[in-house]
């Protein structure tokens, strides 16, 4: 590698020289002019020559260094020395960047604390909120904070946290109250985030817990006493402890061999949920009817029972528009769809509650106001002894305009509007009749 | 080749193996026929093709259309609030290209150029501090390869076996080389004086976008290995990975790797945020729910053979691989079964593992047409072996949904086809 310099080095003199030669030649005065010429380029390529060579020279000296580093970096090598470093931390400063203004920080830092710091002055109660919320949430959230299709559900859920799937709502989840202000201020509405007041935010979260009935309507929130409110499941939650109670265990040599008896496949994928199939990269599923299934021990897979193909259980309902519907089970199927609307506060079905509503098993014959354990508005108090009895007809004429037909009813719900829907729900309930 | 050897989707593969037959035995030229891929004159090998320039920022050749990022429409109410997932099933190697890496955005992934961005850091600082993107290029950077996996991930398989497919069971996850200022450095510029005892001291930081994403870190972490990164893969952060600037929390859950970083202020409290109360925590069989859950515990999954991976080649040598990570330190081992726990052999793995970043494992090995019941299982540098889905549920319930790091099983049965399965 040293030497190949000084190999170039004659091969550039000669190139300069022949170049110079070459144009000699062709020109076609041979006058002394063109001699002089030439000897002029003669002695310009020898001063190349010359200064080439002392390039090269230069150039093998630095080979001779590199050489010497790089015997130098590979000894290193040998002892492990590592030439990465992390970024270095300086004793003072970068000074880089500027100093943040009062009014910069003011606009951007409005993150609120369990405890109430960083929370403006306002205030605001349910029956405000309700309004808000009617105009800014219930789109996605429903009227009474109960969710619409996939959207998050704020109310209810109390006493679920330990069921199969726990309803996690604002009510019965959620620690702290600066949580809900915090990110309703911030981070709502969905698609108008920062635009609300916070005399507008205050109202919003009264009305959220109005709908878990924490509060009563009149209830006043303010930056004075929302840090101190104590929410349903302050205490629910416990720090992080798989250290002591996963990793003491679990840092363990594993077993490599007979670690188990026999092993059979006891859940599979093809029954649960469907996985996308589009892009030509749909999973393949086996074909349970063709094949058995294996059981594996120690000794290998063998088949020793059939499969028994259960059926797919769809991933998402079948849309129904319920102006369509003609026959009896997709009307039920309609009704359930619109029942969504009212399962917030209203169970239906084996082993229904009252909840915020009434349960509503048995509902049509039944006298209004009847349901044991349920505190009844006074309007529903009077119905009960007027004897008024629920029928198909009663109930549709409710869910129009529920509180144009009973007023006074605590339930807030603005009524059934979308054609259909109510014949659908009529058909869902009576199919939880006597 | 001819595309139309290989298979355009795995229904047609079911269909007709025998598509796929043709090419193994042209491939062979078992008929003792000569293959005319070799002896004829091809048109790639006579006419040129496509000249420099001709896409200047070059994307997957189109017979590699299908290697993308999919969602699972159902799962969540609209893709503006929504995750999809990383094609692991067809990655190799280790390092996760960043236009497949799974997206999770909370109110969508927004514009942001590098003259717009600015990055406050206030609260228990001395000096309150505003720098623009440039500022950030000043300072001192490191290069560190990360895995970033969403708390989610594999969340389904706590109800049981469910979506078919190792990119939707285990997709929420990519890995990449970040360049980015180290977070201490930041904290230092504005200066912790006033923050005195950093023992109950946090960092709160939140991104530019409508949903801000808030979450808060405690200052050890804050001043160990968090990154303020603007490079992934060398090249800038993608829109919808947080251009221009995302946080890097090494082995912590995704969501606290704020996308479009604007703020971090010093507290003396967790700000305990939508994100780091009502979701992110976990809700265990009796009611209570665990917070502040930030590590991902070490995991694997075998991406191939897999649902979408079935093996189409018959008996004989094959690579069983998969990927491997833990979120306190280097993977140091992954052992695989083919039946389903009963028997362990330990893989290769493809290079040293980085500390919390993907590892690549490889099971090389010759399959004899025989079912298997395919599983690995990773450990990690402190000695945790990743668990049974069984001892999960034992300690946990059904319902946590986050922090899934269960063994999982691929039933690959004689016709070489994979599906989730569980067992006993």
């Amino acid at each position: 590698m040293s030497k190949s310099p000084n190999l170039v080095l004659p091969a550039i003199g000669g190139i300069a020289l022949m170049l110079g030669v070459a144009y000699g030649f062709s020109s076609r005065n041979y006058g002394a002019d063109t001699f002089a010429l030439l000897e002029d380029r003669v002695e310009k390529a020898e001063a190349r020559m010359s200064s080439a060579s002392d390039q090269a020279k230069a150039a093998a000296e630095r080979v001779t260094a590199l050489e010497l580093a790089v015997a130098e970096a590979q000894e290193q090598g040998a002892k492990g020395t590592n030439l990465t470093a992390p970024a270095p931390q300086m004793e003072g400063t970068y000074g880089l960047g500027r100093v943040a203004m009062t009014e910069e920080i003011a606009a951007w830092d409005v993150d609120v604390l369990p405890d109430g710091r960083g929370l403006p002055e306002g205030a605001g109660n349910a029956f405000v909120g309700e309004e808000v919320f009617a105009d800014k949430c219930a789109s996605c959230h429903g009227d009474f904070a109960e969710g619409v299709d996939n959207w998050p559900v704020l109310s209810g859920g109390f006493d679920t946290l330990a069921d199969k799937d726990p309803v996690k709502t604002v009510g019965s989840y959620w620690p702290h109250l600066s949580t809900v202000y915090d990110y309703v201020y911030r981070s709502m509405p969905f698609g108008e985030a920062g635009t609300l007041t916070p005399d507008e935010t205050y109202a919003i979260v009264a009305y959220i817990l109005y709908s878990n009935d924490l509060i009563d309507d009149e209830f006043e929130l303010t930056h004075e006493n929302l840090g101190s409110f104590e929410m349903h499941n302050k205490y629910g939650f416990v720090i992080d402890d798989r250290p002591e109670l996963e990793y003491a265990a679990w840092r363990a040599e594993p077993c490599m061999e007979n670690c188990k008896d026999a092993v059979e496949i006891t859940m599979r994928s093809v029954f649960l949920v469907e996985t996308p199939a589009e892009g030509g990269t749909n999973s393949m599923m086996n074909p349970a009817k063709v094949e058995g299934l294996p059981s594996f021990s120690a000794a290998g897979p063998s088949f020793i029972r059939e499969a028994t193909p259960k059926p797919v259980k769809a991933a998402v309902e079948p849309a129904l528009e319920t102006e369509q519907v003609d026959d009896g089970e997709a009307m039920i199927a309609a009704g359930k769809k619109v029942f969504k609307k009212c399962k917030a506060c209203h169970q239906v079905g084996e082993g229904a509650k009252n909840k915020t509503g009434p349960h509503l098993n048995d509902l049509f014959g039944r006298t209004f106001g009847s349901v044991d354990g349920f505190k009844y508005s006074n309007t529903f108090k009077t119905a009960l002894d007027e004897g008024r009895v629920w029928d198909e007809a009663s109930l549709a004429e409710f869910l129009a305009k529920p509180k144009a037909y009973m007023k006074g009813t605590k339930m807030s719900f603005s009524g059934l509007k979308k054609g259909g829907d109510i014949e659908a729900i009529n058909a869902y309930l009576a199919a939880f009749g006597n | 080749m001819d595309e139309s050897v290989k298979p355009t989707s795995r229904r047609a593969f079911l269909k007709g193996t025998a598509a796929a037959a043709v090419g193994s035995v042209a491939g062979a030229a078992a008929a003792g026929t000569p293959d005319p891929l070799i002896t004829e004159l091809q048109d790639w090998a006579s006419i040129t093709g496509a000249g420099v320039d001709e896409t200047p920022y070059g994307l997957p050749i189109r017979f590699e259309a299908d290697v993308i990022r999919r969602n699972v429409e159902w799962l969540t109410a609209s893709p503006i609030s929504s995750i999809n997932f990383t094609p692991i099933h067809a990655l190799d190697g280790t390092i996760t290209p960043q236009g497949c890496a799974f997206e999770r955005h909370h109110s969508g992934a927004i514009e942001l150029t590098k003259g717009d961005y600015r990055l406050m850091i206030n609260g228990l600082v001395d000096r309150p501090l505003v720098f623009t993107y440039e500022d950030l290029e000043r300072l001192p950077r490191e290069n560190h390869v990360y895995f970033c996996e969403c708390a989610a991930n594999t969340g389904m398989e706590w109800a049981g076996a469910q979506l078919n497919g190792v990119q939707f069971t285990h997709g929420m996850i990519h890995n990449m080389e970040y360049t980015g200022v180290p977070l201490r450095t930041l904290l230092n510029e504005a200066g912790l004086g006033a923050t005195r005892d950093f023992e109950d001291k946090w960092v709160y930081v939140e991104g530019a976008d409508a949903s801000s994403n808030g979450r808060s870190i405690p200052m050890e972490k804050a001043l160990d290995d968090v990154l303020v990164a603007f490079k992934a893969n060398g090249e800038a952060l993608r829109m919808e990975h947080g251009y221009p600037v995302r946080l890097v929390v090494p082995g912590w859950e995704g969501n606290m790797w704020v996308k479009w970083l604007r703020r971090i202020e010093v507290t003396d409290a967790a700000v305990e945020s939508r994100e780091e109360t009502s979701k992110y925590t976990d809700v265990y069989a009796d009611g209570t729910a665990r917070k502040w859950t930030w590590v991902m515990d070490a995991k694997s999954v075998i991406t191939s053979p897999s649902p979408q991976m079935p093996i189409t080649h018959g008996n004989g040598p094959m690579v069983i691989s998969g990927l491997a990570w833990s979120g306190h330190g280097q993977i140091t081992r992954v052992d695989v079964s083919k039946d389903g726990g009963i028997t362990w052999e330990t893989a290769r793995l493809g290079k040293q593992g980085d500390t919390k970043a993907l590892a690549r494992f490889y099971l090389d090995t010759v399959w004899d047409g025989a079912p298997m019941l395919l599983q690995s299982r990773a450990m990690d540098e402190t000695g945790y072996v990743q668990p049974t889905k069984d001892q999960l549920r034992e300690q946990r319930g059904e319902n946590s949904v986050y922090h899934n790091n269960c063994i999982q099983t691929w039933y690959v049965n004689a016709e070489g086809i994979a599906e989730n399965v569980e067992v006993s």
